[in-house]
C-alpha cells in the first residue's frame, strides 16, 4: 500500500489535501533552509580550516543589509505560512449548516457515540462518505482527545463542557480513531475505527441496528421521566419555568440582565446547575439534576429540545418573530397548571 | 602570591580544601557548580534510564515488557528527571555557575551563600522526585494535565510537582543572583558591549527564570488545593476550569524551554568564536536576539493549545505569535553561519558538538513552524512529531550544547585535558544515535501515532524499531563523556590557562582557578573576541602563556 512507502496517513477527508498541500509547502521551505545551513557550513568549516591556505582577506561586506536580509525573508514566509495555516484551521472551526450532528461522549477509556437516530457504538463511528460530519464532544471524566489521522483532524474533548468538531469523508475504508491526550492507565487502548461508507450502505447500517427511538424521541421519554414537563410547558402555558419551544439558538435574557445564547452548554448548564443563570421572570426553583442524568441523558435532553425548535441566533435588536415556527415533534403535555408567573420578556 | 605557572599551580579552588563539609558547606561559586554538575548527570542518568525502559518497551506493539501503568509512569520520571532535573538547571547551574563570576572578571557571584542554598533547594527537590519514584511513581506526564492529576491519578501526584514547586525557587536564586552579578559586579572597563556573548544569554535566560517560575508554583499550588483541600479549581465537577490549569502552566513552560535553549546558545556563541578565531559576525544581533527571545517567548504559551478547546481567535494571535519566535533564532544560525566564512576552523571536539548544534538545532527550529502553523498542528499535536520535535531542540540543542561547553571548560574546571580521540568519537556517535532515535519521530507522528501510547498500532512498528536502534547507540555515546571525562580527573594531561586559545578573563586566570579568581582585579580595555592574528597568536601563547593581562 502507498501508506507503507510514504509514511503517510491515507487522505480520506476533505481536509487531507489541504492540510497535506501546507505540509508539503512547509516541508519544501525548511528542507530548503537545512541543506542551504548544512552545506554553507560544512562548506566554510572544510575551505577554513586551520591551515588551509584559503584566501582570508576579509573585504567591505554589506553587513548591515546581510541582517536585514535573514530577517525580512523569514518574517515574509512565516506570515505566509501563518494566513496559509489560519485559513485551513478557520474552516474546520466552521461546520457547514446541515451536517449530520453525531453526538460523542468520552470516559476512561472508551468512546460512546450516538446518532441521531438513535443508534449508539463504542469505540467505532459509522459515517456515510461525503457527507459533512459535525461531532458533538463531551467527557465524563479526564480530558480526552478525538483523533482521526486520516481526515487530518483532532479536539481535545473536556469534561464540563461541549467542543465540537466536523470532517466530510471522501473515501469508504476503516481508519484509526485514537485518544489523543492523555487520559490515564489505558490511554492506548482508547481507540477504534471510523468506518467509512457509501450512504446506501450507512443507512441500512443504521435500519440494521436502530434500537426503535430517535435521540429526539429518547430525549422526549426522559424530559417526561424526569418530570420537565411539570413546569417546561408549550408555548403559550404559564409554566413555573420558561417555554423550551424555539429555545435553541435564541437569546435568552437572564435575571442579571446578561443576555446569553441558548446553545448546547447553557442549557447543560442549565440542567445541571439551574441556579447559576435564571431566565429573567423567573424564580431559582428548579432542582439540580446533577447525579440524576449522565452526559448521554443531558445529551438526549438537548436533541428533544432542538426538535421544539431550533431558531437562528436572532440578529441584535429584531423581534422574536423572525424565528422560524416550531417544527415538529411540540409535546402534546396537557398537565399544564397555569401559573400566575409572568411570562419570560424575550426581546428588549 | 603564588606567581602563576603553567604547572601545578600550588594552591586552587579544588586543592584549597578536602574534607567533606568544605564541599557540603561552600560558598565558593566553582565549587557549586560542582555540586551541580555530580547532581544533575546523576538526574540524568535515571531519567535515561527510565528513556531506555520505554525505547525497548515500544520495540513491539502490544506492550509485552511492563503494565500499562508502569509504562505511564516511566515516561514521567524520565520527563519529570530531564526537564526539572536536568535540563533546566544544565548549563546555567553548572557552567552558568561556574563562569559568570570568572567572565565577568569577578571573586564570586553577588550572593554565595544564596547559591548554596540554591543547591540544598535543588536537592531537596530531587529528594522528593525520587522519593515519590520509589514510592510508587507518578503517572500524570511531566504536564500534570487537570483534571486527571488534581482528581483522578491516585499515584504520587503531589510529592512530585512539589519537587518541581520546590526545583522552581532554586532556579529562581540562581536566575536572580545572575541578574545581580552581571549588573553590578563586571570588572572595570567590561562594558555591556564588551561582554562575552555568553553572557548575554545567559541573563536573558536569567531573566525568565525569575519572571515565569513564580507562575508554575501559582499552577502546583493550585493543583495541590484541588487535590487535597478539595477546592474546585480545575475540575468542572467541582466548578472548576480544566483549561485554566493549562494556561498556567505553559505561561511558564514555554518560556521554560527558552531556560534550556538561551543558555545553550551562550555556550554556542564561545565555541563558534573560539574555533574559527573571528568575533562573532553580528555581535550586537546574537545579543539582542537572546532577549527578543526571551520576551516573545512569554507571548506563545497559547500554541500548546490550539486543540484544547480555546477560541478561536486566540489560537491564531498565539499562532502568528509563535512565528516571529523564528526570527530571532534564524538570526543566529544566520549569523553563526556568517561567522565561519573566512575563518580559521578548528575541529576539535568542542566544535563538533558546536557544528552538531547548528544542524540539529535549525532542524528543530524549522520543525517548530509546521506546529506554529494551526492546520498542520491540528494533525500532528500530541503526536510523535511534537516528540521529535522537542527532542531536536531539547536534546539536539540544549544537550549538545552542554556537552559541548562541559568539553571546553573542563580543563578550566579540573585542570586536566579530555581525551581528544575518544571525545571526537563520542561526538560522532552522539550526533548519529540522535538522528537514527528522533528523524523516525518525525515521520511516525505525520503518520499519526499519538505520544503516551505504551500500545500501538503494528503498522507504526519498523520506524519504532529503528527508533530504539538509534536511542541505543545514543545511549552508549553518553556514557563515553562519562567514563572518559571521569578517568581524565586522574590521567588526563594537565590544562595550561587557555588551551584552545580564546579570549576572555576565564582564560587568563589558571586552570583550574584559585579559590578567589584573580589574583588581582582584571581590567579590561578591549572589546570580546579581540582575537589577535593567528600567527601571532600562536607565538604569544608561547611565550606569555598565563594571565598576561592580569599580571603585567
Amino acid at each position: 500500500m502507498n501508506t507503507q512507502l510514504s509514511f503517510m496517513p491515507e487522505q480520506a477527508s476533505s481536509f487531507a489535501a489541504d492540510v497535506d498541500a501546507l505540509y508539503g509547502f512547509l516541508l519544501l521551505v525548511s528542507g530548503v533552509f537545512t541543506v542551504l545551513i548544512a552545506f554553507l557550513v560544512m562548506f566554510f568549516a572544510i575551505k577554513y580550516r586551520r591551515g588551509s591556505l584559503a584566501d582570508r582577506t576579509q573585504g567591505e561586506g554589506h553587513f548591515f543589509l546581510m541582517e536585514l536580509a535573514w530577517i525580512i525573508i523569514p518574517l515574509l514566509l512565516t506570515m505566509v505560512m501563518f494566513y496559509w495555516g489560519a485559513v485551513v484551521f478557520f474552516e474546520q472551526t466552521r461546520p457547514p449548516e446541515g451536517a449530520i450532528e453525531i453526538n460523542a461522549v468520552g470516559k476512561q477509556w472508551m468512546w460512546k457515540f450516538q446518532h441521531p437516530e438513535g443508534n449508539s457504538e463504542i469505540n467505532d463511528l459509522h459515517v456515510p462518505l461525503g457527507q459533512p460530519i459535525k461531532l458533538n464532544m463531551i467527557s465524563e471524566d479526564v480530558i480526552h482527545s478525538v483523533y482521526v489521522p486520516a481526515f487530518r483532524v483532532k479536539q481535545d474533548v473536556l469534561p464540563g463542557r461541549y467542543t465540537t468538531m466536523w470532517f466530510k469523508p471522501t473515501k469508504p475504508g476503516k481508519y484509526h480513531l485514537f485518544c489523543a491526550e492523555y487520559c490515564g492507565a489505558k490511554h492506548s487502548e482508547m481507540r477504534g475505527y471510523v468506518y467509512v461508507m457509501e450512504p446506501a450502505e450507512y443507512q441500512q447500517w443504521l435500519a440494521g441496528r436502530n434500537q426503535g427511538l430517535t435521540m429526539a424521541d429518547a430525549g422526549q421519554k426522559l424530559f417526561e421521566q424526569l418530570r420537565c414537563n411539570t413546569c417546561h410547558l408549550p408555548e403559550g402555558q404559564q409554566g413555573r419555568g420558561p417555554s423550551l419551544e424555539n429555545l435553541y439558538g435564541s437569546k435568552v435574557r437572564l435575571q442579571n440582565g446578561q443576555e446569553v445564547i441558548a446553545d448546547d452548554n447553557y442549557i447543560r448548564e442549565s440542567i445541571l446547575r439551574p441556579a447559576s443563570k435564571v431566565v429573567l421572570g423567573y424564580q431559582p426553583i428548579m432542582p439540580t439534576y446533577e447525579g440524576q442524568i449522565g452526559e448521554e441523558g443531558i445529551l438526549k435532553l438537548i436533541a428533544e429540545i432542538k426538535s421544539l425548535g431550533k431558531s437562528e441566533p436572532a440578529a441584535n435588536g429584531q423581534g422574536a418573530n423572525s424565528e422560524p415556527g416550531a417544527g415538529h415533534g411540540a409535546p402534546e403535555s396537557n398537565q399544564s397548571q397555569p401559573q400566575d408567573q409572568p411570562r419570560p420578556v424575550e426581546q428588549n | 602570591m603564588n606567581s602563576p605557572t603553567i604547572t601545578e599551580p600550588r594552591r586552587n579552588y579544588l586543592n584549597a580544601a578536602y574534607s567533606v563539609r568544605s564541599w557540603l558547606l561552600t560558598v565558593d561559586h566553582k565549587r557549586i557548580a560542582l555540586l551541580y554538575l555530580l547532581s544533575i548527570t546523576f538526574f540524568f542518568l535515571i531519567g535515561g534510564l527510565a528513556a531506555a525502559f520505554v525505547r525497548v518497551e515500544l520495540m513491539t506493539p502490544q506492550g509485552d515488557l511492563v503494565e500499562s501503568e508502569t509504562y505511564n509512569k516511566l515516561f514521567t520520571l524520565h520527563g519529570v528527571m530531564m526537564i526539572f532535573f536536568f535540563l533546566i538547571p544544565a548549563i546555567p547551574a553548572t557552567l552558568g555557575n561556574f563562569l559568570v563570576p570568572l567572565m565577568v572578571g569577578a571573586r564570586d557571584l553577588a550572593f554565595p551563600k544564596l547559591n548554596l542554598l540554591s543547591w540544598y533547594l535543588f536537592m531537596a527537590a530531587g529528594t522528593l522526585g525520587l522519593y515519590a519514584t520509589f514510592a510508587g511513581g507518578v503517572d500524570t506526564g511531566w504536564t500534570f494535565y487537570t483534571p486527571y492529576s488534581s482528581t483522578y491519578s491516585n499515584t504520587y501526584v503531589m510529592a512530585t510537582a512539589l519537587g518541581a514547586f520546590v526545583a522552581g525557587f532554586s532556579s529562581i536564586l540562581t536566575g536572580l543572583n545572575f541578574i545581580v552579578t552581571i549588573h553590578k559586579m563586571r570588572a572595570p572597563g567590561l562594558t555591556w558591549f564588551r561582554l562575552p556573548l555568553f553572557i548575554w544569554s545567559i541573563y536573558a535566560a536569567s531573566l525568565i527564570m525569575v519572571l515565569a517560575t513564580p507562575v508554575v508554583a501559582v499552577a502546583i499550588l493550585c493543583v495541590g488545593m484541588e487535590r487535597l483541600l478539595g477546592i474546585g479549581l480545575f475540575d468542572p465537577a467541582k466548578g472548576g476550569d480544566p483549561i485554566l490549569f493549562q494556561h498556567l502552566f505553559w505561561f511558564y513552560s514555554h518560556p521554560a524551554v527558552y531556560i534550556m535553549i538561551l543558555p545553550a546558545f551562550a555556550v554556542i556563541n564561545e565555541l563558534i568564536a573560539c574555533f574559527s578565531r573571528r568575533r562573532p559576525f553580528g555581535y550586537a544581533f546574537i545579543g539582542f536576539s537572546s532577549f527578543a527571545i526571551a520576551i516573545v517567548g512569554f507571548l506563545v504559551w497559547g500554541h500548546h493549545m490550539f486543540v484544547s478547546g480555546q477560541s478561536v481567535y486566540a489560537g491564531m494571535v498565539f499562532s502568528a505569535l509563535s512565528f516571529l519566535v523564528a526570527i530571532p533564532s534564524s538570526i543566529k544560525v544566520f549569523n553563526w553561519t556568517a561567522t565561519l566564512y573566512k575563518a580559521s576552523v578548528s575541529w576539535q571536539t568542542p566544535m563538533l558538538y558546536a557544528l552538531g548544534f547548528i544542524g540539529l538545532f535549525t532542524i528543530g527550529g524549522l520543525t517548530g513552524l509546521f506546529l506554529a502553523t494551526l492546520a498542520v498542528d491540528v494533525h500532528v499535536h500530541d503526536t510523535y512529531f511534537v516528540v521529535a520535535h522537542f527532542h531536536y531542540i531539547m536534546v539536539g540543542g540544549t544537550v549538545m550544547a552542554y556537552l559541548g561547553g562541559i568539553h571546553f571548560w573542563w580543563p578550566k574546571m579540573t585542570g586536566r585535558m579530555y581525551p581528544e580521540g575518544w571525545a571526537k568519537l563520542s561526538a560522532i556517535l552522539i550526533f548519529v544515535g540522535f538522528n537514527l532515535t528522533f528523524f523516525p519521530q518525525f515521520l511516525l507522528g505525520y503518520w499519526g501515532m499519538p505520544r503516551r501510547y505504551h500500545i500501538y498500532p503494528e503498522e507504526f512498528q519498523v520506524l519504532n524499531v529503528m527508533s530504539t536502534a538509534g536511542a541505543s547507540i545514543l545511549g552508549i555515546g553518553y556514557l563515553f563523556p562519562i567514563t572518559y571525562l571521569i578517568w581524565s580527573l586522574r590521567y588526563g594531561k594537565k590544562a595550561p590557562p587557555n588551551p584552545f586559545g580564546h579570549t576572555g578573563l576565564e582564560w587568563t586566570t589558571p586552570s583550574p582557578p584559585p579559590t578567589e579568581n584573580f589574583t588581582r582585579v582584571p581590567i579590561v580595555t578591549e572589546e570580546a573576541y579581540n582575537f589577535l592574528p593567528e600567527d601571532t597568536a600562536r607565538k604569544v601563547e608561547e611565550e606569555t602563556p598565563v594571565g598576561s593581562t592580569i599580571h603585567s
